[in-house]
């Protein structure tokens, strides 16, 4: 190790945000661009009859209008399943699902030309619920899709029949969990810009995975690929809305072919909730079978996912719930039966801890009750379970290093678990949970057999070091993770390495940000590329020195001769010296994943296989006032197995914001619907924790040192997220006695769960 | 919408003398943003509700996207990219920088302002002040953990 890694780093594009120079896709120059706005159906689910654009059209200051004819093409994340046009054409299924779009010369005319297009809708029936849309006489939202069903999945692996026989407790209970959304806090937004002389596209866009909309604005538009051009500028949070590419993407840029030059969309707090993609709500069916000793001998689980109205990223979703049931614990024998329903909201989609959340957090609530029932304490239940690294899991899924036994040993010993619960007074509890995630999807949707990243990087006669790479950074802070493995590798400054990012013209292709793919994936082809570099500086030293390459040294910006003192070389006269010989260097490197971590055979096998998990254990201490049902959080302790971390400071920041993210979902986020009416699209009604809720999180970082990782890193984003919910509904249950099977735990729910709570214990005790 | 009255005014912004004809319906947000070009102020929300487009208005924070641009005559306005220095980063700045404040950085104009109003009444906040001064600026990313790290190492180093 140099010592550019695993101590703790300001991001290296931290000034431009602190000093508000950074350039989020809204603050580009638009000073010529058109405005567009989107015209949004105002029903859930009906025929268009006809759309009526001509009295807009003659609207001075209109310049474009642009409708469901305009383009017949679907898009969608899955190439087997794009269901979806970027504006209704013969139908609409679900409220706020764009229908038009206009540009105008300003923002003022762009409104009142919305108003003037007309939308005749013969309106059907709509289904909001799971149990609605698969009644059976519920209208088919789409063709070949009986019962909407988008899909199901029924996976065993072992015998469950055989593991509840062997166990001594069997427990089942359901657990429904609402619907949330990213909220992330830049609104959507794009900017397009197309010639018609050259026919060419540019798109800004807020995009996690730029790649992805570059292929679906081809497609959408039905141009070829190399006259398209997508550029990511600085992105204001994304937890997985901006995976998929998205409608105003595709629409505005229609509309800049459609003018023949440059369109500004910016979405509003309100669109930007319904365009959604978040996590589905979830019900969560779960049978668990345990020995006397806290072994789990079966799982049984059931989901059923709301999924709103297209395919989206559905089918991973469903998959992803049954998948990450293994991995985390040993367990041979399991059963999974997912379902993933059709219904008329928008589509939902991956968030930050994708598919996995609501299914842990039934997973840890029921672990937690059943040991409660055994008498066994909750460490002592999951300790039971550990897994042995390295191993496969019964579905395919590798798991080369595993921290999950020192986190729950940390998070015992600093919550001070031995002595402090139980004692902490009436309506105080503590709660654990544990929890898992994958670091980069290890066999992507969009398979073309090429690397999973490519990382390349020049030197050239100024002495500085470019790289370029395709990750996003969207806050999480990969272009930081980018340069500091190129600084260790290399052994030279930060300050000599510019990152580039994110510009299809000049950066190569990425997967892009999801699955918690970058810092792995991205992180291993830096390291390749800082390598190859490297040796081309070690050769051109060598020559200088007159020795062999593996006798050179590099060290600090300087090269050596191993073992002797003299004759350093600092890097500049190396650098010069590698520059005669060739020019401009450029080298690359690539990571690819190796066959064993893409999972198992099965149909659908390829979902949640990863090159390694990372693990977390948390306790969440809570104290509850009986007469409100409103919860505090008094503190958090989280440990998080990352392999190691590359840099601290971020690891620990993504930490917090995992538990804190996980703790809006367990405590107040949710949506709501009326009639198919989004009545949560604001930033007052969609709830989550503001800095006065927010509680002291006391993060520890365990490093497992994964042997595929790069420097043995794992991912550190989204693993936290989902122990945070079932810790606080286990510490509910520590501190009132009460089981809850909801998310999120308002005070009105608990309150209600307290008082039934109360009768029937009442009940019990007048019975005896 | 009409085109409504428009009214010249006259204003300090980031210590520059601004003299422009605005309409009487002009937000703060956008003519700081639109017509003046200085994007470091955010929108993040509908109105009102999130804090991103905090900026001082005579000192005091205040949200641009509430405020009409035409109230702002003979004011004295500053926004975050007034407050480094000849590039010198301000303590706030440093802070947020330093202690990973920001992530994403959208949040991180707004509150850096919010923060600046609360120095400068209050240069030693405890805890508890720092949350009240900056519950009205939502943030996605970070937990909050960082961000009041970077206010109380910013208050500390003020007062070094
Ligand atoms: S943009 Fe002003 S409060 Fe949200
Ligand atoms: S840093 Fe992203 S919203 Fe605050």
């Amino acid at each position: 190790m140099t010592g550019a890694i695993g101590k703790p780093v300001p991001l290296v594009d931290g000034v431009e945000k602190v000093t508000g120079r950074a350039r989020y896709t809204a603050d580009l120059d638009s000073r010529d661009a058109l405005v567009g706005r989107i015209l949004r159906a105002p029903v859930s689910h009906g025929w268009i009859l006809a759309v009526d654009t001509a009295r807009a059209e003659a609207l001075p200051g209109v310049i474009a209008v642009v409708t469901g004819q305009d383009c017949d093409m679907t898009f969608g994340v899955i190439p087997i399943a794009m269901n979806e046009y970027p504006m209704a054409r013969d139908r609409i299924r679900y409220r706020g699902e764009p229908v038009a779009a206009v540009a105008a010369l300003d923002a003022a005319t762009a409104a009142q030309a919305l108003e003037l297009i007309e939308v005749e809708i013969e309106e059907l029936p709509a289904c909001y619920t799971p149990a609605q849309s698969r009644a059976p006489d519920a209208t088919q939202l789409h063709d070949k899709k009986p019962g909407n069903l988008e899909r199901e999945v029924h996976h065993t692996f072992g015998s469950v029949a055989e593991g509840f026989a062997e166990a001594d407790l069997v427990c089942e209970e359901m657990f429904d969990c609402a619907e949330v959304n990213h909220a992330q806090m830049e609104p959507h937004a794009a900017l397009a810009e197309y010639d018609p002389e050259e026919e060419r596209l540019t798109l800004h866009s807020v995009t996690q995975v730029p790649f992805y909309v570059h292929l679906m604005l081809a497609r959408c538009l039905g141009m070829d690929t190399s006259r398209v051009r997508v550029v990511k500028p600085f992105v204001g949070g994304g937890f997985g809305a901006r995976t998929e590419t998205l409608n105003f993407e595709i629409i505005t840029a229609l509309l800049a072919r459609k003018v023949g030059g440059k369109v500004m969309m910016r979405l509003s707090r309100e669109e930007s909730f319904v365009t959604h993609r978040g996590r589905p709500a979830t019900q969560v069916k779960l049978k668990l079978g345990l020995t006397k000793t806290g072994r789990i001998t079966a799982v049984n689980c059931e989901v059923v996912m709301s999924g709103g109205a297209y395919a989206g990223y559905g089918l991973v979703t469903i998959l992803y719930a049954g998948a990450l049931l293994h991995g985390i614990y040993e367990i041979a024998n399991v059963q999974y039966d997912g379902y993933r329903v059709y219904t008329n909201h928008p589509p939902c989609g991956a968030m930050r801890g994708h598919g996995t959340v609501d299914v842990r957090h039934a997973f840890e609530c029921l672990l937690d009750r059943m040991a409660r029932q055994l008498g066994l304490d909750p460490f002592a239940v999951r300790r039971a379970n550990l897994l042995t690294a390295p191993m496969f899991t019964p579905n395919g899924l590798m798991v080369n290093s595993y921290g999950l036994d020192e986190c729950l040993d940390k998070v015992e010993a600093a919550s001070g678990w031995a002595t402090r619960k139980g004692s902490l007074g009436p309506g105080r509890g503590l709660g654990l949970a544990c929890s898992h995630y994958v670091s980069g999807a290890a066999k992507p949707v969009h398979w073309t057999g090429e690397p999973h990243a490519v990382v390349s990087m020049k030197l050239d006669f100024d002495g500085s070091v470019t790289v370029l790479t395709g990750a996003s950074d969207i806050g999480q802070g990969s272009t930081t993770i980018v340069a500091l493995a190129a600084a260790e590798v290399m052994s030279i400054d930060l300050g000599r390495i510019r990152v580039v990012t994110n510009d299809s013209v000049i950066t190569p292709k990425d997967n892009g940000s999801y699955s918690s793919r970058v810092t792995f994936m991205v992180g291993n082809a830096a390291i390749g590329a800082a390598r190859a570099m490297r040796a081309k500086l070690v050769a051109a030293a060598a020559k200088k020195l007159e020795v062999e390459p593996d006798e050179v040294e590099c060290e600090g910006e300087t090269f050596f001769v191993r073992g002797s003192s003299q004759s350093v070389l600092p890097f500049q006269d190396v650098a010069i010296a590698a520059l005669a010989e060739e020019g401009t260097i450029t080298v690359k490197g690539t990571f690819s994943t190796p066959v064993e971590a893409q999972g198992g055979k099965q149909r659908g096998g390829a979902v949640g296989s990863t090159m390694g998990f990372s693990y977390g254990a948390q306790v969440v201490e809570v104290s509850v006032d009986e007469a409100t049902g409103q919860i505090d959080i008094e503190r958090v302790w989280v440990a998080l197995d990352c392999g190691f971390a590359i840099n601290p400071l971020a690891v620990e920041g993504q930490i917090e914001g995992s538990v804190w993210m996980g703790m809006g979902q367990g405590l107040c986020e949710e949506t709501h619907y009326i009639d198919g009416l989004p009545a949560h699209a604001n930033l007052t009604d969609y709830r989550f924790p503001t800095i006065a809720d927010a509680p002291p999180i006391d993060v520890h970082i365990v490093e497992s040192i994964d042997p595929l990782g790069p420097f043995g890193a794992k991912e550190a984003g989204e693993g936290a997220l989902s122990g945070f919910p079932p810790a606080l509904v286990n510490a509910v249950a520590d501190a009132m006695g009460v089981d809850v099977n909801f998310l999120p735990v308002t005070p009105d729910r608990l309150l209600e769960a307290m008082i039934k709570f109360a009768r029937t214990q009442r009940r019990k005790e007048t019975m005896t | 919408m009409g085109q409504g009255m428009k009214r010249v005014v006259s204003l300090k912004i980031n210590g520059r003398e601004v003299e422009e004809v605005v309409p009487d319906n002009l937000l703060l947000v956008d003519f700081l943003r639109d017509r003046q070009g200085l994007t470091g102020t955010k929108t993040g929300c509908d109105g009102g509700e999130c804090g991103a487009c905090t900026v001082l208005v005579n000192g005091r924070a205040r949200l641009s996207c509430i405020t009409l641009a035409a109230s702002c005559d003979g004011s004295d306005i500053e926004t975050i990219e007034g407050q480094a220095a000849r590039g010198r980063l301000s303590a706030l700045q440093r802070a947020f920088h330093q202690h990973l404040g920001a992530q994403c950085g959208f949040c991180t104009p707004g509150m850096i302002m919010a923060s600046e109003a609360l120095l400068r009444q209050n240069p030693s906040p405890d805890e508890a002040a720092i949350r009240t001064a900056l519950g009205g600026n939502l943030c996605r990313c970070t937990g909050y953990v960082k961000i009041i790290k970077s206010v109380q190492a910013a208050a500390a180093e003020a007062r070094s």
